[in-house]
């Protein structure tokens, strides 16, 4: 078959456009409020309408959230480690229509594009590798002044409200979501509110790579729409504000406060850059176990 | 029931502490007046003596005292850190020497039984800035990166149950790290602390590195708001602490919280009773309970529930309350009439809900703030006594079946600071502190502290770490 007639045959064909829906509790429903909202490329061509997400969504992810928490804060760290590497398999397979998306999404060309992208799949083979290795890094064992065994290990805060990057769609996201999840914590995270194609079809990635349900909830909309509910949410542990600006990480900061959420400050970060391992222990606790030691005595007695 | 042993007095002396008629604010290197002229007096608690006259701090004094750790910041933290732990090393050796001296002053001020300050505040003081005076030199093998930076100024409030060993959680990691501090003590336990500034001035520390400012919220709050303050640490109440987070939102301050708790101590059928009774007795009667860590709910498993209650109430007839001083005092006065009425509300509330109340014969001070030793039996979680912190010297007793219904109700509550396990069963044990969401667990023992051991919450108990390598990080620019 000649080129011609390949292009031919293409152009007559109509092409089956994609649904992108939320993500959440490990399924891939619609807004419950039944909105939408038009996304463009940098040159305004129309991509794609994406659900524009209420308050109920943003609960219902909660509850999601919440619901994951305890198999995956108890899961090993090998197996978790296993699995954000299988999420770095599964982009490697799609990595064109990564690659597509961001290009649309950010405005940039297809090289500049596809290094976003395989950036964003090594990031989440630098967490994979973390899972199991971060509490060594943080934890241990304390040498205090008595008969006692004393041991500090980091625990995962918990649920985990997560405002992705407005600008990097895709690099930046998996910059602020792979930390939070690679220690057991779940997240609920509001993709770029203009750019918010790669992350709901990362939902899509992340329902076939082993990932728990619920451990990763996606959420389009307004940030700041979604973002309030979720920082006054009292089954909320912390919030990350990477994606909000000033005003909006200062109301949204107020808010955490009523239940004491952690909150990670909107800052600076070139996400090119191998991160370090901060935006781990800001969601981590550290936890600090004692037990007496007993001694044995020359009779060999013991507590 | 009659004592089996009849004890003489046996008073520490106070002449070794001379407690001066007034005292100043400490700001860079001084002992001055506030701005607006205005003093407090501090009570002793157990009698209601008046100990001394304190400049009481506003909001110009606040200003002042930034201005004056602004200024000292600049060479305390480009002091070599070798030097800066010869400070600390100082300090800690001074507080040893002095150990007596402020072992009483604290008991007189604070109310607590002297063998609590002379045998588990002072050491544990001196042990906090020796342990960080070591760090100063070596922040570089932290974890925290090379040449990792102070914050600038920090500002401290800190709570009157154990004054001057919280000053030393604050101040020691501070220093170490290269901040300067403004630190805030409670109003109604000022001495300690002011008596610290005595030791800065002996170690010979730089003026400004160091400021106290006696006062109260609201000079706690001027420390905290104040646009020049980059750091703030707080211990205290979970409501003050919520106040605090929402004052320096959209600020760069960086935030650490100590606060509340309502810790459980669970003890397991096989747990070796009388090792239980006596963890229980420190869990919830050291410092007469006005502990945020305290053990305030005992979670015993049903099947040992009367052996445990029966061995418990004799063990609580024993204990002796009365004038802190005294060398064989238990149970201490109440640090406050406000604490006192706060905890005698809770407890009438408890009574009121349907709880049934338990104390041993106790013979109660006439001068003086004071509440007997109280266990209430009966308690269901919906019960205020079984979720409020009551910060006293009353212990809620809820029963369990199951390890999971043990973890579950452990869990049930908006704190998560410590907690207890009692049990033979290592394996149990792990299980357990591994469900229980609190940031310090002992087993097998309670109320233990350590320079080297990271102490906060989970929940709305706070956040950040104070002790050990975890510690260094609340004052770094990390």
């Amino acid at each position: 078959m000649s080129d011609k007639n390949d292009k031919t045959e293409r152009a007559e064909r109509l092409s089956v456009f994609k649904t992108y829906k939320l993500y959440v509790g490990g399924k891939f429903p619609r807004s419950e409020s039944g909105r939408v909202y038009e996304v463009s490329d940098s040159k305004d061509n129309w991509l794609a309408n994406v659900p524009l997400s209420s308050r109920k969504d943003a609960r219902d992810a909660v509850v999601a959230a919440r619901k994951a928490f305890g198999a995956w804060s108890g899961a090993t760290a090998y197996n978790r480690g296993q699995i954000l590497y299988r999420i770095a398999e599964m982009l490697e397979g799609r990595r064109e229509q990564y690659v597509r998306e961001v290009a649309d999404a950010e405005g940039l060309s297809k090289s500049k594009a596809a290094a976003q992208v395989d950036a964003a799949i090594d990031r989440w083979v630098w967490y994979a590798g973390w899972t199991d290795k971060i509490a060594q890094v943080v934890g241990g064992g304390n040498p205090v002044a008595g008969p006692f065994f004393n041991l500090s290990s980091p625990e995962p805060t918990g649920v985990v409200a997560v405002l992705a990057p407005q600008e990097s769609s895709f690099l930046g996201l998996v910059s602020v979501l792979a930390p939070v999840i690679a220690t057991g914590n779940t997240a609920i995270v509001v993709a770029s509110e203009k750019s918010p194609l790669p992350a709901l079809s990362l939902g899509e990635v992340l329902a076939t790579s082993d990932l728990p349900g619920g451990v990763v909830n996606v959420l389009s909309g307004r940030t700041a729409e979604i973002a309030k509910p979720l920082a006054a949410h009292q089954d909320v542990n912390a919030i990350d504000l990477a994606g909000a600006d000033d005003v909006l990480a200062k109301e949204l900061e107020i808010a955490a406060a009523d239940n004491l959420k952690r909150v990670l400050r909107p800052q600076p970060v070139d996400y090119t850059e191998t991160p370090g391992i901060d935006r781990m222990t800001a969601f981590l606790e550290t936890k600090t176990v004692w037990h007496p030691t007993g001694s044995l005595g020359a009779s060999g007695s013991s507590y | 029931m009659a004592s089996a042993f009849e004890y003489a007095p046996a008073p520490e002396s106070r002449g070794i502490v001379d407690i001066a008629p007034s005292y100043g604010l400490f700001i860079d290197g001084e002992f001055v007046e506030a701005a607006d002229g205005k003093v407090f007096k501090t009570v002793s608690p157990s009698t209601e003596e008046v100990l001394s006259e304190i400049a009481q701090a506003g909001e110009a004094d606040v200003d002042r005292a930034v201005k004056a750790a602004r200024k000292a910041f600049e060479k305390w933290s480009a002091l070599p850190g070798s030097e800066r732990a010869k400070y600390l090393f100082r300090i800690a050796r001074i507080i040893q020497e002095r150990s007596r001296e402020l072992a009483v002053l604290e008991t007189l001020d604070n109310g607590k039984p002297i063998k609590e300050t002379r045998d588990a505040d002072l050491p544990l003081v001196a042990a906090h800035f020796f342990y960080y005076a070591g760090w100063a030199d070596k922040l570089d093998h932290a974890g925290f990166g090379a040449s990792p930076k102070p914050l600038g100024v920090a500002g401290q409030v800190i709570p009157w149950n154990f004054p001057l060993l919280m000053l030393a959680w604050k101040i020691a990691p501070a220093l170490a790290t290269g901040n300067t501090v403004v630190l805030k003590p409670a109003e109604t336990t000022p001495l300690s602390a002011l008596f610290f500034a005595d030791i800065c001035r002996q170690a010979g520390l730089p003026k400004g590195v160091v400021n106290i400012l006696p006062g109260y919220g609201d000079a706690g709050a001027a420390v905290v708001a104040h646009p020049d303050v980059n750091k703030v640490a707080f211990t205290g109440s979970t409501a003050v602490g919520k106040e605090i987070a929402r004052t320096v939102a959209g600020s760069r301050k960086k935030l650490t919280l100590e606060l509340g708790g309502k810790g459980a101590n669970i003890v397991f059928d096989d747990a070796p009773i009388d090792q239980a009774v006596e963890g229980i007795v420190n869990g919830i009667f050291f410092n007469q309970g006005q502990v945020c860590c305290a053990g305030s709910r005992l979670l015993v498993q049903e099947s040992i529930q009367d052996e445990l209650l029966d061995s418990l109430k004799r063990r609580l007839s024993t204990l002796r309350l009365g004038d802190p001083l005294d060398k064989n005092t238990d149970i201490g006065a109440i640090n406050s009439e406000e604490q006192l009425t706060r905890i005698t509300s809770l407890v009438e509330q408890g009574e009121a809900e349907g709880a049934e109340r338990w104390s041993p014969a106790c013979e109660i001070p006439t001068s003086g703030y004071w509440f007997a030793p109280t266990l209430f039996t009966n308690v269901t979680q919906a019960h205020r006594i079984a979720r409020d912190e009551i910060f006293g010297p009353v212990l809620s007793v809820l029963t369990f079946r199951t390890p999971d219904e043990a973890v579950a109700k452990a869990n049930n509550t908006p704190y998560g600071l410590s907690a207890g396990i009692w049990t033979e069963k290592g394996s149990r044990i792990l299980a357990v502190a591994n469900k229980l969401r609190a940031g310090v667990i002992w087993s097998n023992t309670f109320n233990k502290f350590d320079p080297t051991s990271p102490f906060g919450g989970y929940k709305e108990s706070g956040f950040g770490r104070e002790g050990g390598r975890h510690g260094l990080e609340a004052y770094l620019d990390v």
